[in-house]
């Protein structure tokens, strides 16, 4: 290999061991420690902290958000199969649909939450409609609960699941439905036997893809959920913060990145990269 | 009928990722400060535009986006070209992993970080540590970008300047890298959009002197309904869609 090619990996080295996996490994130490009195973190070296996992109080909200990012997962994986079949479908218009999908969502995360704020608070657009319309006459508590949570994670996360079911649908040869109906088969016989067992590998892709975002949200349950529908993201960034635990926070983290990691290992084993 | 369906729910998809966007853009033109609409009115633009807090906001939010930008492509175009042909496997694989790691755990890893390094020198959390966490996590788009675009280069035109008695550099700098030109651009805009739009890392990373625009919002989302909230939001969305197409256009060129 040539000097120049690796010289040029240097800085990229530099920025990855200092400010990714270093951090990364500060956190492992810190998650082996024990909480100071005024915040920080001392000695001994304990496993606590991972032990706490377990304990019901949190469990409860690891709990939660495995089931939040579960039910956002299906949300955005029903919404996306039909939206990536007519796409896949549309000839010359893909890229104009694909672009409209995507162009929201690498706008701004914060504004998009912030939309449905607007829409959803007891003085947003919807509230305010209703009660102008007279149909009720107190607002409905439409934010700062589960669903809206979850609405605001499909939201988010909804090309994640369209970009790989596309690619999938795509490379679909049409022969084979077509096939299917000349013997016979009713639409939805088709669906079950033929499209589904060949869109599998992008099923899998598109869950894994918008599990593991919903799995570790910080924004979304924070501005839409409020106080009340707290996730992991959340009770990580209050252990740093307010609750001053760093050990616990760390042992958290680690556990959160654990589940990432293998989500993508066992997707990536199985499907061989080829859909990322 | 089944072939109406489709085309329905499909048009329905398209309306839940626009409509809610849209209706936020326009009630940012509505004269009345509750949302219903009562007529248009710029009235909402004019206090955006004369808030000085909001000014410095976006002013920190430039300056540490362009900052990162720079480097970042910097960094991460050199690094497509060290690992194009050759495989690196540890950095790449860590520089993708950084972009599925939940951004709190970037975060707070970072935050960690910076105070343990503090501890040994006398500095602070400020614009210096805001810029370096954008630089690390922009390096792996534009990698990505980058990378997109090497794979449609043909290595032959650089081999041919070597055998032409071209250094190494040389067939680097005069053959390759202009090839790659519109992909650099476009990852360039693509990771000015990322730092200008994030929160989450910023926030834990920002001193008392580095508030950006994005942490401006969420305070301002935070404290309870505002229309100027909506009047930042659709010049955000204006100007960072243009931003957007423009990256998207470079990388299809």
């Amino acid at each position: 290999m040539s000097r120049l090619r690796a010289l040029f990996l240097l800085p990229a080295w530099a920025f990855t061991l200092l400010l990714f996996l270093g951090p990364l490994l500060i956190i492992v130490v810190y998650s082996l420690e024990t909480k100071g009195v005024y915040g920080g973190v001392v000695p001994p070296w304990t496993l606590e902290n991972y032990a706490r996992l377990l304990d019901p109080l949190y469990g409860v909200i690891l709990l939660r958000s495995f089931l939040m990012a579960a039910v956002s997962t299906l949300g955005c994986i029903v919404l996306a199969f039909p939206l990536a079949y007519y796409i896949a479908r549309s000839g010359r218009r893909k890229t104009l649909l694909l672009n409209l999908v995507m162009l929201p969502f690498w706008t701004s995360f914060l504004v998009r939450t912030y939309a449905w704020m607007f829409l959803l608070r007891d003085t947003g657009l919807i509230n305010s409609a209703l009660l102008a319309a007279g149909l009720i006459t107190e607002p409905l508590p439409l934010l700062y609960n589960d669903g809206a949570v979850i609405v605001g994670l499909i939201y988010g996360y909804l090309p994640f699941a369209v970009l790989p079911l596309y690619s999938n649908l795509e490379r679909l040869d049409k022969s084979l439905l077509e096939a299917a109906a000349d013997l016979g088969a009713r639409p939805w016989q088709t669906l079950l036997h033929i499209v589904l067992p060949l869109t599998a590998p992008g099923l899998r892709a598109a869950g894994v893809l918008v599990f593991i975002p919903c799995l570790g949200a910080y924004l979304t349950p924070d501005l839409l959920g409020g106080g009340k529908s707290m996730m992991i993201g959340n009770l990580v960034q209050n252990q740093f913060t307010s609750a001053r635990d760093w050990p616990f926070g760390s042992a958290l983290s680690l556990a959160l990145m654990a589940i990432v990691m293998l989500l993508l290992w066992a997707l990536l084993r199985r499907d061989g990269g080829e859909m990322l | 009928m089944r072939q109406r369906l489709l085309p329905l729910y499909v048009l329905s998809v398209y309306a839940f990722l626009h409509v809610p966007l849209l209706i936020l853009c326009a009630f940012s033109f509505n004269s009345s400060r509750f949302t219903l609409w009562e007529g248009f009115s710029f009235v909402w633009y004019r206090a955006m535009w004369n808030d000085a807090a909001l000014a410095e906001a976006t002013w920190n939010s430039l300056l540490i986006a362009v900052a990162s930008t720079v480097i970042a492509t910097a960094v991460g175009t050199l690094a497509a070209y060290g690992l194009w042909k050759k495989n690196a496997r540890l950095l790449s694989g860590s520089l993708y992993l950084s972009l599925v790691t939940p951004e709190i755990i970037t975060g707070i890893a970072l935050l960690a970080t910076f105070q343990w390094a503090f501890r040994y020198f006398h500095l602070q959390l400020g614009m210096h540590t805001v810029i370096l966490a954008h630089v690390t996590f922009s390096i792996a788009y534009v990698l990505l970008v980058v990378m997109a675009r090497l794979r449609t280069a043909d290595p032959a035109l650089e081999e041919a300047a070597l055998d032409l008695g071209a250094t190494e550099w040389q067939a680097f700098r005069l053959v390759t890298l202009p090839m790659l030109r519109p992909g650099i651009a476009a990852a360039a805009l693509l990771a000015f959009t990322v730092s200008f739009d994030d929160y989450v890392i910023t926030s834990l990373v920002a001193g008392v002197d580095s508030e950006t625009l994005p942490m401006m919002l969420y305070a301002m989302a935070r404290r309870g309904a505002n229309p100027v909230v909506s009047a930042i939001s659709t010049v955000i969305l204006v100007a960072l869609g243009a931003l957007i197409l423009a990256s998207e256009r470079l990388q299809k060129s």
